[in-house]
């Protein structure tokens, strides 16, 4: 048996990683690039990140980006979470099947009907568009992504655990929130974070749903990309980059190590009998 | 009539017996439907005041739901369930003075040792210093005092068993219901935590209902047993009572080996009743007297270990002896286990005691030997 990876294994692997992050790359190596144009490298500069923080426009909307995504992430997950609950536990009722069909189906639905949709709704109840209607519209679509994740970290809820609560005399309702929330804490929170990062490069639902005053960040990088691009964009979307691959891999980290812990302590525990 | 006592009691402690006592637990025509199914089936039962209860039958035979029933999670489609003389229907869990300790020991993962046992108190909200005083006492009951702080992963599975146990007493409950509470841990930590159960039972003076389906388990903890099939309750006494005198062959057989011998009832008399099986050549006397006519067809039940085995014919009587073939042999250490052919269609099962660590002429395989019994070893059976 020969070591390591065949070529045609090595070949595959090197092709794909280029073909993900070959874009990433080139984006950020010129975002330090001198020149105005974004295709001639003229040597090493930051200078682009210092127009970035000058740009008033660009700031504002990496505000309302950030508000939105903060507040639909939070809804979305109050939401998600109730529909979890209710899908894992209700057991049978009339239009199960249906109700938890539905709940996928913002997943498959193509994003400019449901912008689209939305946009008609709002216009229909008269609803003056911008920072509001930008929020509803992501958390609509959002939930569903917590309703998921949610879902399977209840799937391997032990009830016992909150009949064991009540038993104690701990009524339904507080029960919730002292042992059950607790325990799937991990599940809310990553549902938190994914409906965060969707909201956060959201372009084709925000669109439809904004008005004046509400220009989120992807709207305000793809109408400036319109107008040609400066390596300014680059650097906005460096940081963007920058603060997912950070929060990725503190994530990771933290989720490793607590993990190797348990396990050591489980071991521990088992060994002294 | 005065009967002579069967197997150890506690002294002093027969409140079923005596018929005016009152009951703590009572289950009143309690039928529980599950869809089609019938889980509990027009069940009555009563338990006393301090007694250690169990109920015992195989998977599905009722015994959980009549436990989640009192617990609060299941409510009665039908029937009712009575606490110290409060009607129960409709009162829920978490307002109930019973306190359960599950299967899965369903610890709080998040919580540590002392904050699990502080829950239950905490809903009650006991000043601060009686709660932290109760759970030191728990702690050092359960001798895990120097596992306050350990989260439930951090414990072993004996340990998280008593965290459990702690957890469900704290708040000094009526009755404590215990589901299957010693099914996870290995054979030797199961037998000494059996006696623990006991000792805490007697110290606490609480009632205790216990669920499983381990015989030996329910035979050693419990003041009376209440055995199960398909939502019925077959009988309900001692477990001595139980072992020496099962009221049914399904009992018999449930509890402990037995053999079973079909026959008909030759004669009887006031005191002796004498069968005559087809297969065996020799009568069987029973100091039992029976309903069953002559020419019924009834059943003698007859435990393994009060069958004598001998190379010799028995010397007095006509009765309660067969010869028969070694077919096979169990060497257990503390006893051996006999299966004597004494019929084409009937092997009888004895088991000797291994008194000695030497025997004189030791018993193999095909050869003849003689069975044989007392009067009073064993039971007739009509169903």
């Amino acid at each position: 048996m020969r070591k390591g990876p065949s070529w045609f294994n090595l070949t595959s692997l090197v092709l794909g990683f280029a073909f993900l992050y070959l874009p990433i790359v080139l984006l950020v190596v010129y975002s330090f690039n001198e020149s105005r144009l974004v295709t001639v490298w003229a040597g090493f500069s930051t200078k682009w990140y210092g127009e970035m923080l000058r740009n008033q426009q660009l700031l504002d909307a990496a505000w309302v980006t950030a508000r939105v995504a903060f507040t639909s992430a939070t809804i979305a997950t109050v939401l998600g979470t109730i529909a979890a609950l209710v899908l894992v536990r209700s057991g049978r009722f009339l239009g199960r099947t249906l109700f938890s069909g539905m709940i996928y189906a913002p997943l498959v639905m193509p994003e400019v009907i449901l912008g689209l949709s939305l946009l008609l709704l709002f216009v229909a109840v008269d609803q003056t568009r911008g920072f509001w209607t930008v929020m509803i519209a992501h958390t609509t679509f959002s939930m569903c992504y917590v309703a998921v994740v949610v879902q399977s970290r209840l799937a391997g809820f032990d009830r016992s655990v909150e009949e064991a609560a009540m038993d104690l005399g701990c009524p339904p309702f507080k029960t919730f929130f002292a042992v059950t929330l607790p325990i799937i804490l991990p599940g809310v929170v990553a549902g938190w974070m994914l409906a965060f990062t969707l909201s956060l490069d959201d372009l084709v639902i925000a669109s439809f749903t904004t008005g004046p005053g509400a220009t989120t960040l992807p709207m305000k990088i793809y109408s400036q990309v319109r107008l040609g691009v400066t390596p300014e964009i680059n650097a906005v979307c460096t940081v963007l980059v920058a603060i997912v691959t950070v929060g990725v891999i503190a994530a990771s980290l933290v989720t490793k190590q607590q993990e190797a812990r348990r396990q050591r302590d489980i071991r521990r525990a088992e060994a002294q009998g | 009539m005065a009967k002579k006592p069967i197997g150890p009691v506690r002294r002093d402690f027969t409140p079923w017996e005596s018929g005016n006592a009152k009951p703590f637990i009572e289950f009143r025509n309690v039928t529980k439907r599950f869809g089609d199914f019938t889980a509990v089936d027009n069940l009555s039962l009563t338990i006393y005041e301090r007694e250690f209860f169990a109920l015992l039958g195989g998977s599905g035979c009722g015994k959980t739901t009549m436990m989640r029933m009192l617990g609060g999670f299941e409510e009665p489609s039908a029937g009712e369930i009575f606490l110290d003389g409060q009607n129960l229907a409709g009162v829920p869990p978490y307002r109930r003075p019973a306190n359960m300790m599950f299967q899965s020991y369903a610890l709080f993962p998040h919580m540590s040792v002392e904050r699990n046992i502080a829950f239950g108190l905490q809903q009650d909200k006991l000043p601060k210093g009686e709660i932290e005083a109760r759970v030191q006492q728990m702690l050092k009951l359960v001798k895990l005092e120097d596992f306050a702080k350990r989260k439930p992963h951090q414990l072993s599975g004996g340990q998280r068993q008593r965290v459990a146990l702690a957890r469900s007493i704290a708040k000094k409950p009526k009755v404590l219901l215990l589901d299957e509470p010693l099914g996870a841990l290995d054979r030797k930590l199961r037998e000494e935590t059996q006696f623990e159960l006991m000792d805490l039972q007697t110290e606490l003076g609480m009632t205790f209902l216990i669920v499983t389906h381990d015989q030996e388990e329910a035979m050693t903890v419990a003041d009376r047993i209440a055995v199960m099939d398909r939502g019925r309750i077959i009988q309900v006494a001692t477990p001595a009572e139980i072992y020496e005198t099962p009221n049914s062959r399904f009992v018999a057989d449930f509890i402990g080996s037995i053999n079973l011998i079909e026959a008909r009832v030759a004669s009887r008399n006031g005191t002796v009743t004498r069968l005559k099986a087809p297969n065996l050549e020799r009568e069987i006397a029973v100091s039992q007297p029976t309903d069953a006519n002559v020419g019924d067809t009834v059943w003698f039940a007859i435990r393994p270990e009060k069958i004598r085995l001998g190379f010799d014919a028995p010397q007095n009587g006509t009765a309660n002896a067969a010869e028969a073939e070694i077919w096979d042999i169990g060497y257990l250490g503390d006893v051996s286990i006999f299966h004597a052919k004494a019929a084409e269609d009937l092997i009888l099962k004895s088991t000797v005691a291994n008194i000695t660590r030497t025997v004189e002429r030791p018993i193999s395989w095909e050869d003849n030997v003689w069975l044989s019994w007392d009067e009073d070893a064993g039971v007739i059976l009509t169903r």
